[in-house]
């Protein structure tokens, strides 16, 4: 498969636009990491790799900018050379770029309480399948001038434009990370321990499930009060289970597995996202399967791991108010199952004109998604 | 009044008789309010300097009622103003002559918490505070507050993406909305998020939330609510002037410190907000500082040693923290009634909202203080410091000739030198009519067509909230026209879905 690599932007236009001359297909892609979500599609890749760098990065002003190729883990390295993080916890395997993570809409464990990449993308310039060049948003932590189309762009899978640069809200990385852990909860006691110390004024940043019974709960903060907190906690809790302190070296494998589900058995991986009130129920629903599984989120994320290939654990899912993704599979069930829940036909065909408003004539429809089906079939 | 709406559509208003009673025959009883007396309270919303009556009002009471309308005006090319509370500085629910304005007033009820969940589902028309109110009980709270919370509503808050002072550390509406119920121009109900985090497909709820109206009409919210922090102490901090301040704020979030609220005030704010609360503000300093920390009282006391150290590093010349709950409140007092503090020392005043880098404040209330001579009309700034949320506050009296039209055009420019440094025409208060003309300075023509295409996918007939937001009306097939590469359509025999 050919790969395009545009230098900047202008490259980029011409590139769509041309695509968009030849009836041709593309493929935008940051480090290829999570390629393998979705059907198998035909098309001219387009890495963004080449257009990377920072732009401009004020600590004080809380803000960064910065083009899409940019690997993850410098981007990382940055903010914390300044004492700073990305909030929504990003994560990926070594080669993610942070266009892609955005595009990919990931969050790691601290998004029950911090929200998602959506949440913290400010501003941006993307080039749509119109081979247009635009801007929208701003380079501030406050803005509500205009549509908030980078909400759009985060989590849209390249399917809406591509973005040459972003602009994202960075945080002061917290002084002091504790992690208390208990032991043998059931999925039902840990959610309701979980829901007790998230709805709590000891400020837990994170809570997660782990299927052999750990339960992890992150308090962070400055010294003092990292501190206190983790002296109300263990009495605030005192019905649901114990309480230890791990240290972040002990607590770091840990919250991985939770909050990636990589280190789960099975062929097929599920991504579920529901009210977290559910995740007990839906764990007791699944267990039949031989499901392996770990809860983020305070149980809002369940990741679910089996070698079942139907797509029962989306029916499953669907009962309980979730949506299960499909991140992990043959090329098989890739081709027959769509990667995402599809939506209500109401929502899924304004989802349509809304890529049609970026992408009138499909330039990013690789069918690499069921949508991009759905989207070639509809007529003008 | 320099901002100019689009001409009355002369068929639509000779067809009033007729929209009247199909309205009726949607919404019986008080809810179609045709009489030009009783339309009165209508005829404005929080930008009082702009005032029209409505064709006529429509207050519905369930969704189906909505669709109902909104189908009906849909087939027959009705416009339709939607409206909250109608507290919007901007503009938003202005009404037009032409069009029906769309109150929702009565979706009144808290459907649903679940506190297990931290989640609370509410009708539009529920006001941002009653939120607060019913969670409270609990140990719960809604975490935007704009300064209207005790009138404006939840509906409204999602069409503005209202923030308050609490936004730096706690997001603005969109960071804390889960979920929306949407009734589209057409009639058609939509359901976007819900009760979990991070729904499947594109984000239209991010979209929908700070759409100021021109997308659909919000018929439910799933809000999520926040425990309520165990302290939360203020400090009052006097410096010599705006800069030492200002040094002292980037100091504080350098430190790693995000405040929950860190709030600026000039001089004449300060004055002002003094003589109308008498709540004991320094009056002998160039800036105020309100800083607010909150969370657990070993936190709150760490923090507030910090700041005090911070403060006196940059030349703090008085420091006052809050001795108890009673004394917290009325720092704020004076802060939260600021607007009509200023109402008290000037017959009117014009409300500005920009947003710039806060390196770059100093710069910019040097150059409004050289505008301030310009237009021979006084100034006084409210800051959102934290998040560099600017609002001057513009004095003038509307009964002295052309003083309106001298306030609007210092405030332009206020905003544009906004954008010039970098910052953008508004933080919180939406684009409405206000700014409506401003967006070239801040947007390009393809930035604005990319906006209106989004705008199409929603509602291509351009019924809903016409005249706001977008400085030209392109039609929708206009907007979707594609290049023409050497002459010929690419592909002429693709299928262009």
């Amino acid at each position: 498969m050919a790969i395009l690599e545009p230098r900047d932007a202008l490259d980029l236009c011409q590139i769509v636009a041309d695509a968009g001359a030849r009836g041709e297909k593309l493929e935008l892609r940051g480090g290829g990491t999570r390629a393998d979500i979705g059907a198998l599609r035909e098309a001219t890749i387009v890495s963004l790799q080449a257009i990377a760098g920072v732009v401009d990065y004020d600590p004080a002003e809380l803000v960064l900018t910065i083009r899409p190729g940019t690997p993850l883990a410098d981007v990382q390295a940055l903010v914390a050379s300044e004492g700073q993080m990305l909030a929504f916890e990003p994560w990926g395997n070594t080669g993610a770029t942070i266009g892609g993570t955005v595009a990919a809409g990931v969050a790691g464990s601290r998004r029950v309480t911090a929200g998602s990449a959506r949440d913290h993308l400010l501003g941006l310039t993307v080039v749509s399948g119109r081979g247009e060049l635009f801007v929208a948003g701003a380079k501030v932590v406050k803005n509500v001038t205009g549509y908030d189309l980078p909400k759009l762009m985060a989590g849209s899978w390249g399917r809406l434009g591509a973005m040459t640069e972003l602009t994202l809200k960075v945080l002061p990385r917290p002084r002091v990370t504790v992690t208390l852990m208990a032991q043998g909860l059931s999925p039902r006691a840990a959610h309701a321990a979980m829901s007790c110390a998230l709805g709590s004024n000891a400020d837990v940043s994170a809570a997660a499930h782990l299927s052999r019974g750990i339960t992890l709960l992150r308090v962070a903060g400055f010294a003092p009060s990292v501190t206190a907190r983790c002296a109300t906690l263990p009495v605030l809790l005192r019905d649901h289970c114990a309480l230890q302190q791990l240290d972040e070296a002990e607590a770091a494998p840990l919250w991985a597995e939770a909050m990636t589900g990589a280190q789960l058995s099975g062929a097929i991986r599920w991504r579920i996202h529901l009210p977290p009130r559910h995740a007990p129920d839906l764990l007791e629903a699944l267990a039949p399967w031989g499901i392996d599984w770990a809860m983020d989120w305070g149980g809002g994320q369940v990741w679910a791991a089996l070698d079942d290939s139907t797509a029962i654990v989306r029916e499953i899912a669907s009962q309980f108010g979730g949506e299960a993704a499909l991140v992990l599979a043959n090329v098989d069930m890739r081709s027959a199952v769509p990667a995402f829940q599809l939506r209500a036909p109401g929502v899924s065909a304004l989802e349509q004109r809304v890529r049609r408003a970026f992408d009138p004539i499909g330039v990013f429809a690789t069918g690499r998604f069921s949508e991009d089906v759905h989207a070639d079939s509809l007529s003008a | 009044m320099s901002i100019l709406m689009p001409l009355p559509d002369a068929e639509t208003l000779a067809k009033r008789d007729r929209i009247v009673a199909a309205m009726r025959s949607i919404v019986p009883g008080e809810g179609v309010i045709d009489d030009a007396d009783l339309m009165q309270p209508w005829e404005s919303d929080g930008l009082t300097a702009y005032r029209q009556p409505p064709m006529l009002v429509v207050l519905p009471e369930t969704v189906a009622q909505v669709s109902a309308v909104l189908r009906w005006c849909h087939a027959e090319n009705v416009k339709v103003v939607p409206r909250g509370s109608g507290t919007s500085l901007s503009g938003g629910a202005l009404p037009l002559a032409d069009a029906v304005l769309l109150g929702m007033g009565k979706f009144k009820r808290i459907v649903d918490v679940d506190y297990e969940d931290r989640v609370a589902v509410v009708q539009p028309g529920v006001t941002n505070l009653a939120i607060t109110q019913a969670v409270e009980a609990r140990g719960f709270y809604y975490a935007p507050d704009p300064s209207s919370q005790i009138a404006c509503s939840i509906g409204g808050n999602v069409a503005e993406n209202s923030g308050g002072v609490h936004c730096l550390k706690y997001g603005l509406t969109t960071n804390n909305v889960l979920g929306v119920e949407l009734v589209l121009m057409d009639g058609e109900v939509v359901r976007l998020g819900g009760r979990h985090m991070d729904a499947s497909g594109l984000d239209l709820l991010g979209v929908i939330v700070g759409s100021e109206g021109l997308l659909g009409v919000v018929t439910e919210v799933t809000v999520r609510i926040l425990p309520k922090p165990e302290t939360a102490r203020a400090v009052l901090v006097g410096f010599p002037d705006a800069e030492s301040a200002g040094a002292c704020v980037a100091q504080v979030i350098a430190e790693g410190i995000i405040p929950a609220g860190m709030e600026m005030m000039d001089r004449p704010a300060i004055h002002a907000a003094e003589a109308f609360v008498n709540v004991g503000y320094p009056l002998d300093v160039g800036a105020l500082l309100i800083i607010e920390v909150d969370g657990p009282g070993a936190e709150c006391d760490h923090l507030i040693g910090e700041i005090a150290r911070i403060a006196d590093e940059n030349g703090a010349v008085t420091n006052r923290l809050s001795q108890d709950e009673a004394e917290r409140v009325a720092f704020w007092a004076g802060r939260k009634a600021a607007f009509p503090a200023v109402g008290r020392i000037s017959p009117d005043y014009y409300c500005m909202d920009g947003t710039i880098p806060r390196r770059r404040l100093p710069e910019v209330l040097r150059r409004m203080e050289g505008l301030s001579q310009k237009y021979g009309l006084g100034v006084a700034n409210v800051f959102h410091a934290g998040d560099g949320n600017l609002h001057p506050l513009i004095l003038y009296d509307a009964n002295a000739p052309g003083e309106l039209d001298r306030a609007e055009e210092f405030g332009n420019e206020i905003l544009r030198l906004c954008v010039e440094v970098g910052g953008v025409l508004t933080g919180e208060h939406g684009v409405g009519i206000e700014k409506r003309d401003l967006m070239p300075e801040m947007f390009s023509e393809a930035d604005l067509k990319q906006q209106q295409r989004v705008k199409c996918a929603f509602d291509p007939g351009l019924l809903l909230n016409p005249g706001k937001v977008f400085p030209t009306l392109h039609r929708c097939a206009e907007l979707g026209r594609m290049h023409v590469h050497h002459g010929a359509l690419p592909f002429p025999d693709l299928p262009r879905f």
